[in-house]
C-alpha cells in the first residue's frame, strides 16, 4: 500500500497527455501523406530536421533549467509543434531556416515562457510568422505539385536543394516551382482578370489548386479522426471555417467575378489544416465553449480579410496569433453559468 | 393531445452538464445475496458518525448493555444518537482510528460483546403513524440515530423537518448508486424493496404529502423491477413514480439527481428544501421503517466489500463498530496484495492506511483495489489547458481556472471562480490528461479558505475584545478621576469639617512621633546593656 494517503479519485486515469499528442501526430499522416506525394521528399526531410531540432532544442533548455527532460520529450508536444512548422513551410527551405525557426519555436516562444502549458501563442505559427517576416521569398517560393512540375524532384535532389541550395542540374527554378493557389489568385485579380478566366489555368482542381486541394481532403480526414477521438471539440474549427465560408459567400454573392467561390478559400492555403490542427492548440487557444466560437470565428474572418485585403495572401498564421493574444481575455468574459447560479456570468 | 403531452412531460428526465462514463465494476460485488456478518468480539463504536455535534454518552464503562441501548445521546439539534449494536460489557470509551479522511482518531465506545446479542427493550412499534403528530415520529426517528446512508450522514429527522414556511413539493429517493463498484443500495433495493417503500411512505406523511420521485440508473434492472413491484403491492401509486435514469456519473449526486428527475436546479449555498424538494437515499428510508415501524434503532448496514483484491467480494449486512479487517477475512481476505484501501467508491472515497477501523453509518463501502486497479498515475504534469475538465464539470464550474488559482493560493480568485459548489466528485480529475489531483487542490483551497475565514473570525473576536478592553479602561480611569474629583470638591466645600479633619491629623502625627520617641529611647536602653 502507498505510504501516503491520496485524494479520491483512486481509479485508472484513462487519459495522458503524450497519447494525446501521438493521436494528434496521427491525424496528420493522411495529409502529411498527400503533401509528399504531391510536393516530393523536401516534406518529409523538412519534418525530420525540424522534429530532430525541436528535440534537442527542448532537451537542452529542459536541462538549462534543471528539470527532467524524460517527460518534457516524451510527451511528444515539441514532436506535434516541429510537424506543424514543418509542414507549413516549403519544401525547399534551406535547412538553417528551419533550423532557427524550430529554435525560434521551442526556446523563445515555448520554453522562455515556462514550457508546455505556459505558451500564450502557439509556437509553430510564431515561428512561421517570424521566418515569413525574415525571409519573404524563400517563405513563398513553393514547389509545383507532381503533375504540373517539368521536373520531379528526386530524393537526393531535395537533399541538395535543401542542404547546399543546388538546384538539379540543367533545371532552373521556373521547371519546378509555381505560385501557389492564393498568391495566383491574389495576384491575377490585382491584374484586373476575372474569376471565369484565372480559372483557364491548368493549376486549378475542383475546389482549389490542384494537389493542394486533396492535401486540404488528407487534413480534413484527420480532423474529423480527431472529433471522432474526442481530441479536440468542434467548435473552434467549426466556429472558423463557417465564419470564413460565410464571409466569402457573401463577398461572392455581391461580386463572383472578381471573387472567388467560398469552397475556394476553405480548399485553399492552411485554412483546413489551420481549423483542425493549428486554432485547437489548447494551450494557446480558447478553454470555454463560447470562448471557443468567438475564438474560432474571428480567426476564419481573419483569414478571409487578410486574405482579400490585406498584404500576404495566406492569413492563418497571422489570424491565429492575433487571436492568441486575446484568448484570455475572451475566456474571462465567457465563462459559463454555474450550476445554480442564476446569472450569466459567474464573475464580473 | 394536451393529456398526450402532460403525459410525455410527466416521464421526461432531463440531464446535467458533463458527467463520466467509468467502468461501473458493479458485477463484482452483485451476484450474490446480502450475508450477514458474524457477531465480532469487540465493537469500536464512533460517536460521531454524522454531520453535526459529537454525541454525548450515556452509558457507563463497565455498564453491561444490550442490543440497541442508548450509548450516546443527541446533542444539539444537528447531531444523531448512537446505539450499541450488540450486547456486551461497555469496557471504554476511549479515542480510536475512525474512517475518515485525516487517519485521526476519534472518541469510541467499546463493547466487548458477550456473544448472545440480547436486544434491549425496544420501544413500541408505530404502525397508526398517519394519525400521529408528525413530531412525535421525527422524535422517534431521531431516537434511533437514522441518519444519511449514502455517504453524506446528515440526520434524517433533521431533513424530514423543512419547518412550517417550507412547502416539499417533491420528495426524491436516491436508489442511483452511480459510484463504481458499490452495490449495497442495489442489494437493498432488490430484498428489501418493500421496507424502502414502507420508509418513504412514513417520509411522505412527515413531509405533508408531496409526489414522490425514485431515480435508479439503468445498469440496475433487477433493482429497478422489484421496486416497481413492490410499488404494485402498496396504495402509493397514485403519488410515487419510480425512474430509470441512465448510467452517467454522477447522477446520484444529490444536486444532480433532483435536476435529472424535476429539472430543477438547487440554488448555489441552498439546500433542497429552498426549492421544496427533500432528497432521501434508499438505505435512509428502510432505516426510517425500522425505526418507527419496529421500533428498532440503526445497529447495522449493508456494506459493500469489493474491488478485485478481495478474495469474494460481496455485500455483508454488518453492525456499526465491527472492523474492517473482519469484513475483508469474511469475504476470504486478499486474492492479492491491495495497492490501496479506500472507504467508499474509487470516485469520492478516501484511502484508508489499514483496515483496523470501525464501520461506521455511512460507511457504504470498502475497496481493496489492486495494482492494475489504481496504478500509481505519476508525477503531474503541466496543465495543457484542454478543458476536458470544464466538459465533464456537473457544477459547470471551470475547473482549470480553479487550479491555477488554487496553486498560486490566491483565495479570493478561487471563491471569484466558485470554487464552493464544487462537489468534489472527481471528474475532472479523472480525465485530466496531465493527471493532476485537481480535487486535492480544490480540497486545500477549501480548507485554506476555511481556516482563513475562522483566523479572522478570531482576530474579529480578539479585536473586540481589545476595544472592550481599552474601554473598560478609559472608564475606570474617568470613574477614578470622577471619584478624586467628587471628593475633592467635597473638601473645598466643607471648610468647618477640614478644620476637624486637620486637628484629628495633628493628634495622630504627635501620637506618632511620641512612638517613635519612645521606640528610640527603648533601643539606646538596650544598646547599653549590651555593651555592659
Amino acid at each position: 500500500m502507498s505510504a501516503t494517503l491520496v485524494s479520491s479519485p483512486h481509479g485508472s486515469r484513462p487519459n495522458r497527455v503524450d497519447r494525446v499528442m501521438q493521436e494528434v501526430l496521427l491525424a496528420l499522416v493522411p495529409g502529411v501523406a498527400a503533401m509528399i506525394w504531391f510536393f516530393g521528399w523536401g516534406v518529409l526531410i523538412n519534418i525530420t530536421l525540424a522534429v530532430a531540432v525541436a528535440l534537442i532544442a527542448e532537451a537542452a533548455v529542459m536541462r538549462v533549467r534543471r528539470r527532467p527532460i524524460g517527460p518534457a520529450i516524451g510527451d511528444y508536444s515539441a514532436v506535434v509543434t516541429a510537424v506543424l512548422f514543418a509542414i507549413s513551410v516549403p519544401p525547399t527551405l534551406p535547412w538553417w531556416m528551419t533550423l532557427l525557426g524550430m529554435l525560434f519555436a521551442i526556446v523563445l516562444v515555448k520554453q522562455l515562457y515556462g514550457g508546455i502549458g505556459y505558451n500564450p501563442f502557439n509556437p509553430a505559427m510564431a515561428a512561421y510568422v517570424f521566418l515569413l517576416v525574415s525571409y519573404p521569398v524563400a517563405m513563398t517560393t513553393w514547389l509545383a505539385p507532381d503533375m504540373l512540375a517539368e521536373h520531379a524532384v528526386s530524393f537526393t535532389e531535395s537533399l541538395r536543394l535543401i542542404f547546399g541550395g543546388a538546384l538539379p542540374s540543367g533545371v532552373e527554378w521556373d521547371a519546378i516551382s509555381a505560385a501557389t493557389p492564393l498568391d495566383e489568385m491574389r495576384g491575377k485579380l490585382d491584374q484586373g482578370m476575372p474569376i471565369a478566366e484565372i480559372r483557364l489555368s491548368p493549376l486549378w482542381g475542383d475546389f482549389g489548386g490542384r494537389g493542394w486541394e486533396w492535401v486540404a481532403n488528407g487534413f480534413l480526414l484527420g480532423g474529423v479522426y480527431l472529433l471522432w477521438r474526442r481530441i479536440i471539440t468542434w467548435h473552434i474549427p467549426v466556429s472558423m471555417l463557417a465564419a470564413l465560408a460565410v464571409a466569402a459567400g457573401a463577398i461572392w454573392l455581391i461580386d463572383p467575378t472578381t471573387h472567388p467561390f467560398p469552397a475556394f478559400h476553405l480548399f485553399s492555403g492552411a485554412a483546413i489544416l489551420g481549423a483542425f490542427f493549428i486554432a485547437t492548440d489548447p494551450v494557446s487557444a480558447c478553454t470555454t465553449k463560447t470562448g471557443q466560437l468567438i475564438f474560432g470565428a474571428s480567426i476564419g474572418l481573419l483569414v478571409f480579410v487578410i486574405r482579400t485585403w490585406g498584404g500576404y495572401p495566406d492569413a492563418v498564421a497571422f489570424a491565429v496569433l492575433l487571436m492568441n493574444i486575446v484568448a484570455p481575455t475572451i475566456d474571462h468574459y465567457t465563462q459559463p453559468r454555474v450550476f445554480g447560479h442564476s446569472g450569466n456570468r459567474a464573475n464580473p | 393531445m394536451a393529456a398526450i403531452q402532460s403525459l410525455l412531460r410527466r416521464d421526461r428526465l432531463w440531464t446535467f452538464h458533463g458527467g463520466i462514463h467509468v467502468p461501473d465494476e458493479k458485477a463484482l460485488s452483485n451476484g450474490r445475496a446480502v450475508e450477514v456478518m458474524p457477531l465480532p468480539k469487540r465493537l469500536v463504536i464512533p460517536l460521531q458518525q454524522h454531520i453535526g455535534a459529537t454525541a454525548r454518552p450515556v452509558a457507563k464503562v463497565g455498564d453491561r448493555v444490550l442490543k440497541g441501548q442508548l450509548l450516546a445521546q443527541a446533542e444539539g439539534y444537528v447531531s444523531a444518537c448512537i446505539h450499541a449494536s450488540s450486547s456486551g460489557t461497555l469496557v471504554a470509551i476511549e479515542p480510536h482510528p475512525v474512517p475518515h479522511p485525516s487517519g485521526l482518531s476519534a472518541l469510541c465506545a467499546v463493547i466487548e460483546t458477550d456473544g448472545e446479542d440480547t436486544w434491549a427493550e425496544l420501544p413500541e412499534p408505530i404502525t397508526h403513524y398517519a394519525q400521529l403528530d408528525p413530531t412525535e415520529i421525527r422524535e422517534r426517528i431521531r431516537w434511533a440515530g437514522v441518519v444519511g446512508l449514502g455517504g453524506a450522514s446528515f440526520p434524517t429527522s433533521v431533513k424530514l423537518n423543512p419547518g412550517p414556511d417550507q412547502r416539499i413539493r417533491t420528495l426524491i429517493i436516491n436508489g442511483a448508486e452511480c459510484e463504481p463498484y458499490i452495490t449495497c443500495d442495489d442489494l437493498l433495493m432488490r430484498e428489501r424493496a418493500g421496507d424502502i417503500l414502507a420508509g418513504v411512505r412514513i417520509m411522505h406523511h412527515l413531509l405533508g404529502d408531496p409526489r414522490i420521485l425514485i431515480g435508479i440508473e439503468d445498469n440496475k434492472p433487477e433493482a429497478f423491477e422489484a421496486m416497481r413491484f413492490a410499488l404494485a403491492e402498496t396504495d402509493m401509486r397514485g403519488y410515487t413514480e419510480i425512474r430509470s435514469i441512465p448510467t452517467l456519473y454522477p447522477s446520484g449526486g444529490e444536486k444532480q439527481l433532483i435536476r435529472i428527475l424535476t429539472g430543477e436546479e438547487v440554488p448555489t449555498h441552498a439546500i433542497p428544501a429552498r426549492i421544496g424538494i427533500v432528497c432521501q437515499n434508499v438505505g435512509s428510508a428502510a432505516a426510517v421503517a425500522d425505526a418507527v415501524l419496529e421500533g428498532r434503532p440503526l445497529t447495522s448496514r449493508i456494506v459493500t466489500v469489493t474491488g478485485r483484491a478481495i478474495a469474494e467480494p460481496r455485500n455483508l449486512e454488518v453492525r456499526i463498530g465491527t472492523p474492517v479487517s473482519d469484513l475483508i477475512a469474511h469475504c476470504g481476505g486478499y486474492r492479492e496484495r491491495p495497492r490501496k484501501l479506500v472507504c467508499g467508491g474509487p470516485m469520492m472515497g478516501f484511502e484508508i492506511a489499514h483496515a483496523e477501523i470501525p464501520v461506521t453509518k455511512p460507511a457504504n463501502c470498502v475497496l481493496a483495489l489492486t495494482e492494475a486497479e489504481t496504478p500509481d498515475p505519476g508525477p503531474a504534469l503541466a496543465c495543457i489547458r484542454c478543458g476536458r475538465c470544464a466538459e465533464v464539470c456537473p457544477a459547470k464550474l471551470l475547473p482549470q481556472q480553479l487550479y491555477w488559482h488554487a496553486r498560486a493560493k490566491d483565495l479570493d480568485r478561487v471563491q471569484d471562480y466558485n470554487l464552493f459548489d464544487c462537489i468534489e466528485c472527481g471528474c475532472c480529475a479523472q480525465v485530466c490528461p496531465s493527471h493532476i489531483p485537481l480535487v486535492q487542490y480544490y480540497r486545500y483551497a477549501k480548507n485554506e479558505v476555511w481556516a482563513r475565514e475562522e483566523d479572522k473570525r478570531k482576530a474579529e473576536l480578539a479585536r473586540m475584545r481589545h476595544e472592550a478592553k481599552q474601554a473598560r479602561l478609559e472608564r475606570q480611569e474617568r470613574e477614578r478621576k470622577a471619584r478624586l474629583r467628587q471628593k475633592k470638591e467635597s473638601l473645598d466645600a466643607g471648610p468647618g469639617k477640614s478644620q476637624t479633619d486637620q486637628d484629628a491629623k495633628k493628634a495622630a502625627i504627635e501620637a506618632a512621633k511620641q512612638r517613635a520617641a519612645a521606640k528610640k529611647a527603648a533601643a539606646a536602653k538596650a544598646e547599653e546593656t549590651d555593651d555592659a
